[in-house]
């Protein structure tokens, strides 16, 4: 916890890290304070198909009405809450499974490591959009299936990344310097290795919670996503799909929101590598 | 003197690195003038600019780096009036570099022939069947085997020695000025090393070629050079002639670091090494004045704390020295403290092993192996019996590969043993992992590790991880933990606030020190020191072994101390065992091991040792070949393939008998007794000395 506030307070010395932060950061204002910034309930129907700018009776549109008239933006603010909700989960559901399997199969090697090894490159061998339309359609749309459809498609990266950490630090003499004093195996995993793998962790971490960002969105353009007409931003593009081409401020900002995060966190991901390698 | 320029002319040299703390000097006011073949040697411990001074030379220094000040003349001509052009044509050419890792020279995709072939065609005009010519003929000079073989090979098909003399021929090719070679051996085993020193030596004689030596090893140094710069903290503190420097030091820190290096014909109580107190400044935070001042014994603040020391001219014969006090100092009449040491007298036995082995298995390199079929086998150790007695401090030498960690990981229970048994008390630990062992033989049983950036856990603060060791080494619980963790600083003299402190605030030895605080932790009966120190420096490295040896006899430890330094071992051992490919060749009482009757390797180990002493000879031995695959080890004898006193037909049969000399002295070769006894000691004092005064 000390070295991730260390980490973010000397962010400040790398300045893609610190356009990363801010974007990452003005979404997460968003989302907090969705009620009080948006001017519109998400759901209500004000003016359909106004162009971005409209004055309507309650207020202006800035970017537009959508096909049904409910405000964009309102829906955009709202749907930063969805994803930057759901996108954490998932990613820290697929981090705990990952690098539980990680540790084991990177520490014990041999058989244990071959089998786990095998499915993870099972999964990945699987095109990640098909593997999340079969989870989906078998658990239904819901944000659960959401996030055991990314679990499932996302572990098994952190699995590889975990095990190549585990194999470089298990031969280091601090870790036979803990079995000589006959610590357990859960120690070692858990004190003496993982908090050294913590640095590409968080880097990755950052990175995949960009990549969970663009699956759901592409769930939610796929119609699989959170169930209409909860406010989200691929939801979002996909109603608005049929007439992008009369009206494409409908499609452009939500599209907007989605790129604006994932580059957010990408350059977050940049700077954290960057500092990481300084502290 | 002629009047030609000289080859190489170096004044006032200062180089800086930049840093986010703003610029860094890591060389100041260095001057050299060297003739044409001529050979000097630069010598410090880290961090002192040695390898920066060299790196300047070939103005290659990376982003961060430049030359703030001075000059360097080559061959008359001002080094910063080349072009980058004229720098590229001349590195190569006139002046050539040797590293330290030979395998990072060599590029891995290309055989050695293209890589040698592309020096003279590059820099040359000449056909390629010349170049060719010479090439084979420099791969005999450096006494390369079939060089025609070694032509068509890649880097990775030859061992690290073979790999480095390829490095020494490419250097030559061009039949360069100026040869610059940075710690050319430190990768090296020593019997390896003894032959690429010779080979250094006697080609720069042939080809005249002049040479700046970088190394921290004063022995290499008296063994390769004429002349001497001592260097420390960015500063040359002394120079001179070799002979010079090594009878009439007068410089407080080249007299010190003398005082620190083990001596092979001395051991811990007759001669004890005699530490530099504090440490090496860092570079950003000198202190004022004698950058020496702070860790020395006749600094005065009017004199030295001032300002810069000057070097200045001490006598005829060239000797300078940066020492404003140098007239003064009475060495007749300094004695430093030293710790003086009683013998200390030896238990019962503590650990008897047995016929211990162990072997890795290899998947075979034939299609059988996807099958499990055709296994290999690695045997690292073959049949290693010795006993260790209470207090008593046994050492195991050997080079690479001859299995002496492999010991130790089964000793300690990280790897299970194939065999045979390691008594102790009551219980076996050769087939007993640590897992199943009883948390009092973890805790009689402790490790001091080698690397000391490897031993602490990065991420945990020093007190966390010595504090854990007290607890489950069960030396004390719940509030007597803190003030434990305190007596163990105190114990290895670190200031107690070191307990707050992450690993990577400390220095090297002073990260050993936490190393050796942690294995002390329990009461530890059996400490083994896998190569504790080997990546120190001396000065430090004298402190480290100092305070070893202090808690080892206050705590009545046994200490198995496995190293590749015989001079040390020389200096602390009881006993030594020396082990060559997996199996025992010799073990006896220190003074047995280094006097005759030897076994032939260690008489050929001996002899390679780089002594900083220029008061003893040594015979020279080298042996040829390479050390062989623990896969396919000679038949017979494990040493037959190398030895030079080898019996043809018996050695490379049979397995050598053990013969027993006085005292449990053992040694396992062919050769009859009565010839052994007749062998010459390897060291010899000079009785007079002659300085070229």
């Amino acid at each position: 916890m000390k070295y991730l506030l260390k980490l973010i307070f000397s962010i400040r010395e790398s300045r893609v890290g610190m356009i990363g932060l801010a974007i990452c950061l003005f979404w997460v204002l968003v989302a907090i304070f969705a009620d009080v910034l948006a001017p519109f309930d998400p759901l209500a129907i004000v003016a359909p198909m106004a162009s971005p700018g409209f004055s309507s009776e309650q207020g202006i549109l800035w970017l537009g009405g959508d096909f049904l008239g409910r405000d964009i933006m309102s829906r955009i603010i709202h749907g930063a809450r969805t994803v930057l909700l759901w996108a954490p989960v998932a990613t820290a559901c697929a981090y705990a499974i990952g690098i539980m399997l990680g540790l084991t199969a990177g520490y014990y090697g041999g058989f244990v490591d071959e089998v786990l090894s095998f499915f993870a490159n099972m999964v990945l061998a699987f095109p990640v959009l098909v593997l999340l339309i079969l989870i989906i359609s078998i658990l239904g749309a819901s944000p659960l299936s959401i996030v055991v459809a990314v679990t499932f498609a996302s572990s098994p990266a952190v699995f590889r990344l975990v095990r190549g950490e585990v194999l470089s630090i298990r031969s280091r003499d601090f870790i036979a310097a803990a079995k000589t004093r006959g610590e357990n195996i859960f120690y070692i995993l858990f004190i003496e290795i993982l908090p050294n793998a913590k640095a590409p962790l968080i880097v990755d971490a950052c990175l995949r919670m960009g990549y969970t960002t663009i699956f759901i969105g592409i769930l939610g353009f796929l119609g699989l996503g959170f169930p209409p007409p909860t406010p989200d931003w691929g939801g979002m593009i996909n109603e608005n799909r049929a007439i992008a081409l009369v009206a494409p401020h409908m499609t452009i900002f939500p599209c907007l929101a989605v790129s604006s995060l994932v580059l957010g966190l990408n350059l977050l991901a940049d700077g954290i590598s960057e500092v990481s390698k300084k502290i | 003197m002629s009047t030609n320029p000289p080859l190489l002319e170096i004044k006032n040299l200062n180089v800086s690195y930049h840093t986010r703390k703003g610029d860094v000097p890591a060389v100041i006011d260095f001057n050299l003038t060297l003739n044409a073949g001529e050979s000097v040697g630069l010598v410090g411990e880290s961090g002192c600019g040695k390898s920066t001074v060299s790196l300047a030379l070939m103005r290659y220094m990376g982003n961060n780096g430049s030359i703030s000040g001075g000059q360097v003349f080559f061959m008359g001509r001002d080094m910063a009036t080349f072009s980058n052009e004229e720098l590229r044509a001349l590195r190569g050419s006139k002046i050539a570099m040797i590293y330290q890792e030979p395998f990072a020279a060599l590029n891995p995709c290309m055989t050695i022939g293209k890589q040698l072939l592309e020096v003279p065609l590059t820099h040359e005009d000449i056909s390629e069947s010349e170049a060719k010519a010479r090439t084979l003929q420099l791969l005999d000079d450096v006494r390369l085997p079939d060089p025609q073989r070694i032509i068509e090979s890649y880097p990775h098909q030859l061992s690290g020695g073979q790999q480095q003399r390829v490095v020494i021929a490419m250097a030559l090719l061009s039949n360069p000025k100026l040869l610059l070679l940075d710690e050319p051996t430190t990768a090296l085993d020593v019997t390896v090393e003894a032959a690429i020193v010779n080979i250094v030596r006697d080609i720069s004689k042939k080809y005249g070629t002049a040479m700046i030596y970088v190394s921290h090893n004063m022995g290499l140094i008296l063994k390769t050079c004429e002349r001497v710069a001592v260097m420390y903290s960015g500063q040359v503190i002394e120079e001179g002639k070799v002979q010079d420097i090594f009878v009439n030091s007068r410089h407080p820190y080249t007299r010190g670091l003398f005082r620190c290096i083990p001596n092979i014909t001395a051991d811990k109580n007759s001669r004890p090494l005699s530490p530099i107190r504090g440490q090496l400044p860092l570079a950003t935070n000198r202190p004022k004045g004698c950058y020496f001042g702070p860790r020395c014994d006749f600094f005065e603040e009017e004199k030295c704390g001032k300002d810069l020391i000057p070097i200045s001219v001490a006598d005829s014969n060239g000797q300078r020295v940066r020492c404003t006090r140098w007239q003064e100092i009475d060495w007749d009449n300094y004695h430093p403290e030293v710790n003086q040491r009683e013998k200390a007298a030896i238990g019962e036995t503590l650990v008897q092993v047995r016929d211990v082995k162990k072997t890795y298995e290899l998947p075979s390199e034939s299609p059988l192996g996807l099958f499990g079929g055709g296994k290999r086998e690695v045997k690292a150790v073959q049949d290693l019996s010795f006993e260790a007695k209470r207090k008593e401090i046994v050492a195991i030498v050997g080079e690479s590969g001859c299995g002496k960690s492999t010991f130790a990981k089964v000793l300690m229970g990280l790897e299970g043993g194939s065999g045979g048994s390691i008594v102790m008390g009551n219980e076996d630990l050769a087939v007993l992992p640590v897992g199943d062992r009883t948390s009092e033989t973890i805790a009689a049983v402790q490790m001091i590790f080698q690397n000391p950036n490897d031993t602490l856990n990065p991420t945990h603060s020093v007190g966390a991880q010595i504090a854990r060791s007290i607890r489950k080494l069960g030396a004390a619980s719940g509030e007597d933990v803190e003030r434990k963790v305190d007596s163990l600083l105190d114990l290895v003299k670190l200031p107690r606030s070191y307990k707050n402190y992450k690993p990577s605030q400390l220095s090297g030895g002073q990260k050993q020190r936490i190393g050796i605080a942690r294995a002390f932790a329990g009461r530890a009966n059996l400490i083994v020191a896998d190569e504790p120190v080997s990546a120190l420096d001396v000065s430090v490295q004298a402190a480290v072994i100092d305070l070893l040896l202090d808690i080892q006899a206050k705590n009545d430890t046994t200490l198995l101390f496995i190293s590749h330094d015989l001079s040390l071992v020389r200096y602390l051992a009881d006993r030594i065992i020396v082990m060559y490919l997996g199996r025992i060749m010799e073990q006896g009482q220190t003074k047995d091991i280094f006097a005759p009757p030897y076994h032939p390797y260690t008489e050929a180990l001996l002899s390679a040792v780089p002594i900083a002493d220029h008061r003893i000879e040594k015979e020279e031995i080298i042996l040829e070949g390479e050390l062989p695959s623990a896969i396919n080890p000679p038949p017979g004898c494990p040493f037959s393939s190398r030895c030079p006193r080898k019996i043809e037909g018996v050695c490379d049969k049979e397995l050598p008998p053990k013969r027993v000399f006085p005292d449990g002295h053992e040694i396992y070769c062919h050769i009859e007794e009565q010839e052994l006894k007749k062998m010459q000691p390897v060291f010899r004092m000079i009785e007079k000395v002659q300085t070229t005064a």
